[in-house]
C-alpha cells in the first residue's frame, strides 16, 4: 500500500487532466474563432442613426456618411507605400506613425487609420484599395448638425476609447458613442445595431464569397428617432441674449416639466466637433478652463441660490404655521441677533407683511421668519431637519434624476451636516445666512427652475426632462409621474402674490412686460474666488427666478449670470424677454434686448486673471461691446426673427 | 576499457529520453510564445527562446558535471549543500532583487538566478540524508519533528519573500515520508481535513459537520468491535472546528485577490455580471489560457499558428501558462503527449526508487518524483482551471534558466545515483 499511493496518485491525476483536455478541447471545443480566423472578413454594416427633432417637428440633426480607412496591422501586406500615401494626401512619416499606434494598440484587431475622407478622395481610392493589403474602408454615420445652436443639449458623437470598450463589448476600435448631451443619455436608442457580414478571403486576400452562405451575417438595426423637448426657437434667442455673459437659463414648462430651453453661456457651434477638425476643435475647447465652454452651467453649475431662495422660507414657514401671511416684521435696516448684524434694503422702521417682504426682499423678514420655523419646538436641531425636508421636496439638495447626460447635487443642509461644525449646542442663529438663500445652501439652475415650476403649479412638479418622444417607444414613466411637495396647496397664493408685487411695484417693477402676469424673484449673491490664495470678493452674481402668466402657468424659468450684480440687471432682464418670446412669439421690450446685447461682462470676466487690485459691484462701470460686434448680433437677432428656409 | 563502457550504459536512458523529450518540445512552445513578427530567427538571444537556447545548452555542462562527480559524494555532503542552500535563501533578504512581488532573485547584471529553484533539489538530499540515518526510526515522533524541521525551513523562507508557490511544493514530501513508514493516521487526518476545508466552503459548514457527525454514527453502529464513541464524538468535534476554521481563515484572513481565486475556482460566484468582471480582471489568464487551450481542437492549429499565441492573449505564456500554447498549437494529441511523457518520467523515476538498495537513495528519488510530481499537477491543473492560480513553472518546459537547471541537477543527481546502485550492499 505504502509503495503505490503516489504511484495511484500520478496515474490519477494524469487521467484527470486527459479527461479534462477532452473536454476542453474536443467536447466543448471553440465557436468563437470566426471573430479570430485570418481567413475571414468581417465588414460592419453601421444602421442610420437616429435623428432629434425639436418640439415643434423641426429638424436638429442628421446624418452624413463618412468613410474611414481602417488597418489590421499583421494583414499589411507589400504594396508601394508611396502610392498609398499621395493617394490618402498625408506624408510618409504620418503612415508609418499612425501604422505603429495601430500596431501597438492590436497587430490582429482592426484599427481607425485615417477617419472621414472626402467623397472626391473615397472614389478615387475604392477602385484601388484592393492593392493595398491590410487596409480597408468603412462606411459610417456621422452627425449633420441642421442648427448652429444647442451644443449643450445636442451634445456630439465621437470615437469610442478603451474604457468604453471595456465596457461594452459592443463597441469596437473607431465606433462613434454619445460623449455629451442628448446623444450621450439616448445612445441606445440612437445609435440601434450595427450588422456584420462574414466574408470568405483566399490567402491572396482576395474575397471570395460570402462565408458559409451568409448563415451567420445579421442585418442591422436603424437608430431611433427622437423628439426632444427643446423649443429650438428659444433656445436660439437665450444664447443670443446670453453672449458676452456666463451662466445659465433653464426654461421648463410646469404642467408636464418638459424643458423648454436650457442655455449655457459661453457657448458654441456643434458643428465644431464633426469631422476632421473635431479632435482640434475638442482640444481648444477643452483647456480653455478660464471660460469652459465644455462646462454646461445650467446643470453642473453649483450657486447659492440668493434670495430667490426667501420664497422656500416663506413657503415652509406657512406650512409649519410660525407665520402668517399678515403679520408684520419690522425691518431696523437690517437684522440683529447677538452681537453681529445682517444688513437690508429696506428704511428703518418699515413693517413688512408676506407680500410686501418678498416684493421688497426684506432680509430682517426672512430672518425673523427662519428662526420662527428652527425655533418651532425650541429644538433648532428638529426645527432644521423639518426645514431640510421641506426644501428637499422641491427637488433641491439632490440629483434630479433625469435623462441630462451631466449634474450636481446641491447642498441642502441638515442637523446631521452641521454635526462636525457644532457638535454640541445649535441654535437657530448660526445658520441665519440660510434665511436668504446663502451660507450652506447651493443649488443649480435647473433646480432653481424646477423648484419655481413647483410653485407655478401650487405644489407639485414633474422630473424636467429633455425627451418628448422616441419612435416607437414611450417615454420612461418617471417623467411622466407626478411628484408632491410637502407644503400644502394653501399656502403657495400668498408667495405667488408676492412673486406678482415684484414685478407689480417691487425689484423688477421696470421689467413688466404687456399683457402678461409675471411673477418672480430677484437674487443677489456675493462670491468669491481664490486669487493668489487670497480669498477675493467678485462682483455679485446676478439671479432671476419666474413664471407666466400667473394663472394656468406655461413657462418657469432660471436665469443665472455669473458677476452680473444685482437680479434685475442682467438676470431679470433675460427672463422677461424669454417668457415674453415664449408667450408672445414676439418681443415688445426692445429696450430690454437692445440693453443685453450691447453690454458685456467680459471685462468683468477678466479681472481676476489681470494681477491687479480691482474694484467690484457699484466702484465699477459696464462695458459696451464695440460697434462691429453690436451690428454683428444685431444681424443675428434679425436673422432669428425671419422664417428659416429650411422647413 | 569495458567496465568504463558499461558503467556508461548503467544509467538510466529511458528516464534521460523523457527528460529530453520534454525540454525540447518545451523549448519549441516557448519559441512560439515568444517570437514576434513573422520571421523567425532561432538564434536571436534577445529573446526568450533564444536565451532558453542558451540554458539548454548549459544544462549538458551541468549534466557531465553531475555524472562526473562520485555518487557517494551527495550522500556525504548533503548536510552542507542543504545548509549552503537555506544560506542562499536567507541571503535574498539582504540582495535579493524583486520582480512581481517576490523577492525571489539574485541579480548580477541583467542575469538573475532564483536559489528557490535548487533548494528543493538540496532538501530532498537533506531529507534522504536525515530519514537514511541508522539512528532514525521515521515512526518516532522526535524523528518526525525533525524531518519537518528540515522540510519548513525552506518553505517559510520561500513564503516570507512573497513566493505562495514554491511553499506549496514542500508539501510534496508527504509522500516521501509515508513511503518511509509515516504511521498511516497522518494520511487520514490529512485526507480528512482537506475534504472538510473543500466542503466547507463549497457548502455550508454546518451541513458539512452534520454529514461528518451521520457518518461517525453509522460506522458505529455497523462496526461493533471498535471505535468507542469519545473518538467518534473528537472526530465530529475536529471536524466542526476545521470547517468553521476554513470558512473564518477564507472571509477574514485571505486577502481579497487569495480570495477570488478559491472563489472562482469552486464556482462559488453565482452573480453572471461578478464572473464576467473576474473575467476581465484577476481570471483574465485563466480565461485566455482556457480558451486557447479550447480553440486548439483535436489537431491543434500547428506550429507557430495558433492566432492567440501569436496575438499574445495569455499574458506570462511562455512561462507558467506554457502548457496553453502546447494546447492551441498542437491540439488535443499535443497535450496528451505531454501529460503522459511527465507521467510515464514520474512514473519511471518512482520505479527506479523502489529498485533502489541503499535507503538513501530511494528516498531521495522519492522526494524526485514527488517534487516533478506537484509541479506538474499544479501548473497543468491550473492553467485548465481545475486548481485555484498559483504561480510555478512546468518542470523543464517553463522558460526560465534557474528553473531548468534545478530540474536538471535534482533529477541527474538520482540519475548517478541509480547508475550506482550496483555497487551499493
Amino acid at each position: 500500500m505504502r509503495k503505490f499511493l503516489l504511484f495511484l496518485v500520478v496515474l490519477l491525476c494524469g487521467v484527470t487532466f486527459i479527461g479534462r483536455l477532452f473536454y476542453l478541447q474536443i467536447y466543448k471545443g471553440s465557436s468563437d474563432n470566426l471573430y479570430d480566423d485570418n481567413a475571414i472578413r468581417k465588414v460592419w454594416d453601421y444602421p442610420k442613426r437616429g435623428f432629434v427633432y425639436d418640439r415643434n417637428g423641426k429638424l436638429l440633426v442628421g446624418n452624413q456618411p463618412s468613410y474611414d480607412v481602417m488597418v489590421i496591422p499583421r494583414e499589411v501586406g507589400d504594396f508601394d507605400v508611396n502610392e498609398f500615401c499621395s493617394l490618402l494626401k498625408i506624408p510618409r512619416e504620418d503612415y508609418d506613425k499612425k501604422l505603429k499606434r495601430a500596431t501597438n494598440y492590436s497587430p490582429r484587431l482592426a484599427s481607425l487609420f485615417l477617419p472621414q475622407l472626402s467623397k472626391e478622395d473615397y472614389a478615387v481610392l475604392q477602385e484601388k484599395m484592393r492593392k493595398f493589403e491590410g487596409f480597408y474602408i468603412q462606411k459610417r454615420q456621422l452627425r449633420k448638425y441642421e442648427t448652429s445652436i444647442g451644443a449643450n443639449v445636442l451634445g456630439d458623437i465621437g470615437e469610442v476609447n478603451n474604457r468604453d470598450i471595456k465596457k461594452d463589448p459592443y463597441y469596437q476600435m473607431g465606433d462613434l458613442k454619445g460623449k455629451q448631451g442628448v446623444e450621450a443619455s439616448y445612445e441606445e436608442t440612437l445609435r440601434g445595431v450595427k450588422g456584420i457580414k462574414f466574408i470568405q478571403k483566399d490567402r491572396f486576400n482576395r474575397d471570395i464569397g460570402p462565408y458559409k452562405d451568409g448563415k451567420f451575417d445579421s442585418l442591422p438595426q436603424q437608430g431611433k428617432d427622437v423628439t426632444i423637448t427643446i423649443d429650438s426657437d428659444l433656445q436660439a434667442y437665450g444664447e443670443l441674449l446670453m453672449e458676452n455673459k456666463r451662466g445659465g437659463v433653464i426654461a421648463i414648462e410646469p404642467a408636464t416639466g418638459e424643458i423648454l430651453a436650457m442655455v449655457a453661456a459661453p457657448t458654441y457651434d456643434p458643428n465644431l466637433l464633426v469631422g476632421r477638425q473635431r479632435s482640434k476643435n475638442f482640444t481648444k475647447l477643452y483647456y480653455d478652463t478660464i471660460a469652459k465652454p465644455l462646462f454646461n452651467r445650467s446643470l453642473k453649475g453649483v450657486y447659492e441660490p440668493g434670495s430667490p431662495f426667501k420664497l422656500m422660507n416663506a413657503l415652509i414657514g406657512l406650512q409649519e404655521g410660525v407665520i402668517t401671511p399678515e403679520e408684520k416684521v419690522t425691518c431696523y435696516a437690517g437684522y440683529r441677533y447677538g452681537n453681529r448684524f445682517m444688513k437690508c434694503h429696506c428704511y428703518i422702521g418699515r413693517r413688512n407683511n408676506m407680500v410686501s417682504g418678498i416684493q421688497e426682499s426684506c432680509n430682517a423678514y426672512f430672518a425673523t421668519t427662519y428662526r420662527k420655523i428652527l425655533d418651532k419646538n425650541n429644538s433648532a436641531s428638529e426645527g432644521i431637519n423639518t426645514w431640510s425636508k421641506h426644501v428637499k421636496s422641491f427637488g433641491l439638495g439632490a440629483y434630479l434624476n433625469n435623462d441630462l447626460h451631466v449634474g450636481a447635487k446641491g447642498r441642502i443642509p441638515d442637523r446631521e451636516y452641521y454635526n462636525h461644525a457644532y457638535p454640541k449646542t445649535f441654535y437657530s442663529t448660526y445658520t441665519i445666512s440660510n434665511a436668504i438663500g446663502q451660507g450652506e445652501v447651493a443649488t443649480t439652475p435647473i433646480q432653481l427652475a424646477n423648484m419655481t415650476a413647483a410653485i407655478a403649479n401650487r405644489g407639485y412638479y414633474y422630473t424636467p426632462h429633455i425627451i418628448k418622444n422616441i419612435e416607437d417607444e414611450t417615454i420612461p414613466e418617471r417623467f411622466t409621474t407626478l411628484k408632491k411637495t410637502t407644503i400644502n396647496k394653501e399656502h403657495f397664493e400668498p408667495v405667488i402674490e408676492g412673486m406678482h408685487a415684484v414685478y407689480k411695484n417691487g425689484t423688477a417693477k421696470f421689467l413688466n412686460v404687456k399683457d402678461i402676469e409675471i411673477c418672480g424673484k430677484t437674487g443677489t449673491v456675493e462670491n468669491f474666488a481664490i486669487i493668489d490664495s487670497v480669498r477675493t470678493q467678485l462682483t455679485d452674481h446676478s439671479i432671476f427666478v419666474a413664471f407666466a402668466p400667473k394663472e394656468h402657468p406655461k413657462i418657469a424659468i432660471a436665469v443665472f449670470v455669473e458677476n452680473g450684480y444685482w437680479g434685475s440687471r442682467f438676470a431679470g432682464k433675460v427672463a422677461s424677454l424669454m417668457i415674453e418670446k415664449h408667450i408672445k412669439g414676439h418681443i415688445t421690450r426692445k429696450d430690454l434686448e437692445d440693453w443685453l446685447l450691447r453690454y458685456t461682462l467680459e471685462e468683468e470676466y477678466a479681472k481676476p486673471y489681470t494681477g491687479k487690485p480691482f474694484n467690484i459691484n457699484g466702484k465699477t462701470l459696464l462695458q459696451q461691446v464695440d460697434e462691429q460686434e453690436y451690428y454683428q448680433l444685431k444681424r443675428k437677432l434679425n436673422s432669428l426673427n425671419r422664417p428659416s428656409n429650411s422647413g | 576499457m569495458v567496465r568504463e563502457t558499461n558503467r556508461h550504459f548503467r544509467f538510466d536512458w529511458i528516464t534521460i529520453l523523457l527528460f529530453f523529450l520534454l525540454v525540447f518540445f518545451g523549448w519549441i512552445n516557448i519559441l512560439s510564445a515568444s517570437h514576434v513578427g513573422i520571421d523567425v530567427d532561432y538564434l536571436d538571444f534577445s529573446q526568450p527562446y533564444g536565451k532558453q537556447l542558451i540554458f539548454i545548452g548549459l544544462t549538458f555542462v551541468i549534466i557531465l558535471v553531475l555524472l562526473a562527480l562520485d555518487a557517494k559524494f551527495y550522500e556525504r555532503f548533503a548536510s552542507i549543500i542543504y545548509i549552503t542552500s537555506m544560506l542562499s535563501l536567507v541571503g535574498l533578504f539582504l540582495f535579493g532583487k524583486s520582480v512581481n512581488g517576490a523577492t525571489s532573485w539574485y541579480g548580477i547584471g541583467s542575469f538573475t538566478i532564483q536559489p528557490s529553484e535548487f533548494a528543493k533539489a538540496a532538501t530532498a538530499l537533506a531529507v534522504a540524508k536525515y530519514i537514511s540515518d541508522l539512528n532514525t526510526d521515521i515512526k518516532r515522533l522526535k524523528d518526525q519533528l525533525g524531518t519537518f524541521l528540515i522540510i519548513v525551513i525552506p518553505a517559510i523562507l520561500v513564503l516570507l519573500q512573497n513566493d505562495t508557490g514554491s511553499t506549496i511544493v514542500y508539501g510534496t514530501f508527504f509522500f516521501v515520508l509515508f513511503r518511509e513508514g509515516l504511521p498511516k493516521t497522518y494520511l487520514y487526518i490529512a485526507l480528512f481535513l482537506i475534504i472538510v476545508a473543500v466542503l466547507a466552503l463549497k457548502f455550508w459548514a454546518p451541513l458539512v459537520i452534520l454529514v461528518v457527525a451521520v457518518l461517525c454514527g453509522i460506522s458505529y453502529f455497523i462496526n461493533k468491535k471498535k471505535a468507542p464513541l469519545v473518538q467518534m464524538l473528537l472526530i465530529t468535534l475536529v471536524g466542526a472546528i476545521v470547517a468553521f476554521g476554513v470558512k473564518y481563515f477564507y472571509t477574514d484572513i485571505l486577502k481579497s485577490h487569495q480570495q477570488d481565486r478559491i472563489s472562482l475556482w469552486l464556482r462559488l460566484e453565482k452573480d453572471p455580471k461578478k464572473l464576467e468582471e473576474m473575467k476581465r480582471t484577476f481570471a483574465y489568464n485563466l480565461n485566455e489560457s482556457e480558451k486557447a487551450i479550447s480553440s486548439g481542437g483535436f489537431f491543434g492549429k500547428g506550429f507557430l499558428e495558433g492566432t492567440r499565441t501569436t496575438g499574445k492573449f495569455v499574458p506570462e505564456q511562455h512561462t507558467d501558462y506554457i502548457f496553453s500554447t502546447v494546447g492551441e498549437e498542437w491540439g488535443f494529441l499535443g497535450t496528451s503527449f505531454v501529460v503522459v511523457v511527465f507521467v510515464l518520467l514520474i512514473l519511471r523515476i518512482l520505479h527506479l526508487a523502489e529498485l533502489q538498495k541503499s535507503q538513501f537513495s530511494r528516498v531521495y528519488g522519492y522526494g524526485v518524483a514527488s517534487i516533478i510530481f506537484i509541479h506538474f499537477m499544479i501548473n497543468i491543473g491550473m492553467v485548465m482551471g481545475l486548481i485555484p492560480t498559483i504561480g510555478i513553472p512546468l518542470p523543464m518546459f517553463s522558460y526560465g534558466g534557474s528553473g531548468l537547471w534545478a530540474f536538471t541537477i535534482l533529477l541527474f543527481i538520482f540519475i548517478k545515483l541509480d547508475s550506482n546502485r550496483i555497487n551499493e550492499w
